[in-house]
């Protein structure tokens, strides 16, 4: 959790993705970041996010990001 | 053909009942959007003016197309604001706009009251509820003329201020029959339409539309950060043709998103705005081999485009693709430096002449001289160029190349950016001491350079209220002291060349 917390203050500075739970609703995250912030997720934890996984609510917040990257790592 | 109601009021007599123009909550038929708009007309038309700018406020939905043919009904011409953008930056155009009316609707009726202007604020919902009056709008509609303006889009300025391009009629007449014709555009057409109507790209599909009576599908924004969504949609209404910018292509391949699902009707590709990179392009084509693809090319001042290429041949991912030759009813001009026409291979400034072209810039007519010029090539009568500032040159094939921008202007996901204004939009912060703005071409990305305490966060904080999402630069980089160039003044080349070894 911490370290997607980390991911998406370097991506986005200024906004508290602790807190956030409407990433996408609010238009925090746009089309540009979401590519950036799916490469960044699969080269730190050695997954394949693919299109599939790619819907809005597995980035609304970091929890939900989260529980996606751990869902991805149990299925390897 | 001297106005373009002239084409939604005939395509209204053949298709009334087809949908005109739909987003996910709300779909308009060409009937209904003439009623519409008429209704707007009247309203707007009783303030009893003539070619004055009447700017709308609205998300892009089918209603706010029908604010814009209000304002067109109505005698004047409008100015679409974007409706995202800082209260600051409006007030900045308004400063050289001076709006004589707003149309905007409940949702932005608390930010159209924090606008400095003196014109009288027209709510949507209100409008609608008018009477039309069809003995003053047809008397308005006689004493129109091809050369009145129909609408200005604003873009970036140098010194900070927005310029407003002003469209006549007649270049849109000109240039949608290019459109039409070139790419068999016909009642038949769904436009998946990407691009904000505050961007001239989606003049083209817009006025297509009205023309041809196609059907213009807005894809929500949202839908380009889910791809899978994003076919779903496409697919769910039928979408045969797209007019994007290479980003937004370029995040479909990103994705690899047509190796899920396919786009089952997309068979017509065009993108404009900057430069596609081929390897995008690649994968498009291995997944949708039979579609036709199209590169296209120009500024808002010639309308939209200048000069396209149709897709061809192969082209390695390395390679770039050439923008082609001039469109239909208008010519390009290469010139160098010494004002005659380059020879083949040979660099140039790449001159437009022809209908397309702008009336010039509102109420600048300083910017307006520096570009719209005298073509050089004739000293027998007035004929106006304008000069796009790009470098081009020809190559073996009689194909233009594009080479790059003469000046700091730069495109970035499709917008046409000063530096200049990102670097304004920070001396407000008082502990910045100096900063400069670079562009980093090959990884498409705005750095920003800057020299003073101050955190990023609050540089950040003032910055975002005074420039759109896409100006905003993609890195900050804070130094103990700008290089500088013999001249004195900060060496730009040196920073864009050496600036990752600050970070």
């Amino acid at each position: 959790m911490e370290k997607i917390i980390e991911i998406l203050e370097e991506l986005k500075p200024g906004v508290d993705f602790a807190k956030e739970e409407h990433l996408i609703d609010d238009h925090i995250l746009e089309s540009m970041m979401m590519v950036q912030l799916v490469a960044a997720l699969n080269d730190e934890f050695d997954i394949e996010i693919t299109p599939r996984d790619i819907v809005p609510e597995n980035f609304q917040s970091a929890k939900a990001i989260n529980e996606m990257v751990e869902r991805l790592l149990e299925d390897e | 053909m001297k106005n373009i109601l002239e084409y939604l009021e005939r395509t209204e007599k053949k298709f009334g009942d087809k949908i005109a123009i739909a987003d996910d909550a709300d779909a308009l038929t060409f009937s209904a959007l003439t009623d519409q708009a008429k209704r707007i007309g009247t309203r707007v038309g009783r303030l009893g003016m003539k070619n004055e700018p009447v700017a709308v406020l609205m998300d892009k939905t089918p209603k706010c197309a029908a604010a814009f043919l209000g304002v067109v009904y109505s005698g004047n011409f409008y100015v679409v604001i974007d409706s995202f953008m800082p209260v600051d930056r409006i007030n900045k155009i308004f400063e050289t706009l001076q709006p004589k009316g707003l149309i905007t609707d409940s949702k932005y009726e608390e930010k159209a009251k924090e606008l400095v202007f003196s014109g009288e604020t027209i709510l949507m919902e209100e409008a609608l509820q008018t009477e039309a009056d069809m003995q003053m709008l047809d008397q308005i509609r006689k004493r129109s003329i091809d050369a009145d303006p129909l609408y200005a889009l604003f873009t970036s300025g140098s010194t900070g201020m927005p310029k407003g391009t002003v469209i006549s009629h007649r270049a849109v007449i000109a240039y949608s029959e290019w459109v039409e014709n070139t790419f068999a555009i016909d009642e038949h057409t769904v436009f998946g339409s990407q691009t904000p109507f505050y961007f001239s790209m989606s003049v083209t599909d817009f006025y297509s539309m009205l023309r041809t009576g196609a059907r213009l599908q807005i894809i929500p924004k949202q839908l380009f950060s889910f791809p899978m969504q994003l076919i779903e949609y496409m697919n769910r209404y039928r979408v045969n043709t797209i007019y994007w910018v290479p980003s937004a292509l370029g995040l479909v391949a990103n994705w690899k998103a047509l190796d899920y699902a396919s786009l089952e009707f997309v068979n017509k590709i065009l993108f404009a705005g900057e430069v596609m990179p081929v390897r995008h392009l690649n994968y498009w084509r291995k997944k949708m081999p039979d579609a036709f693809y199209a590169n296209l090319f120009g500024p808002t001042e010639t309308t939209d485009i200048c000069t396209y290429y149709v897709v061809d041949r192969e082209f390695a991912d390395e390679d770039s693709l050439p923008i082609g030759n001039a469109c239909s009813n208008c010519d390009v001009l290469v010139l160098t430096e010494e004002g005659r026409e380059a020879k083949p291979g040979e660099e140039g400034e790449l001159c437009v002449r022809g209908s397309f072209l702008a009336e010039g810039y509102y109420s600048n007519p300083e910017k307006t001289a520096e570009v719209f010029t005298q073509n050089p090539l004739n000293s027998a009568y007035p004929e106006r160029i304008y000069r796009t500032g790009d470098l081009v040159k020809y190559n073996d094939r009689g194909e233009l190349i594009y080479i790059s921008r003469k000046d700091f202007q730069i495109k970035h996901m499709g917008y046409r950016i000063e530096l200049g204004e990102i670097e304004a939009s920070a001396w407000g912060v008082e502990k910045i001491k100096n900063c400069a703005c670079i562009f980093d071409e090959a990884e498409d990305k705005i750095i920003f350079i800057y020299e003073g305490r101050v955190k990023k966060n609050e540089l950040m904080a003032v910055m975002w209220k005074k420039i759109p999402t896409y100006m905003q630069p993609n890195e900050l980089i804070r130094v103990k002291s700008m290089p500088y160039n013999a001249n004195g003044k900060i060496d730009r080349a040196y920073l864009k060349k050496n600036y990752k070894t600050y970070l």
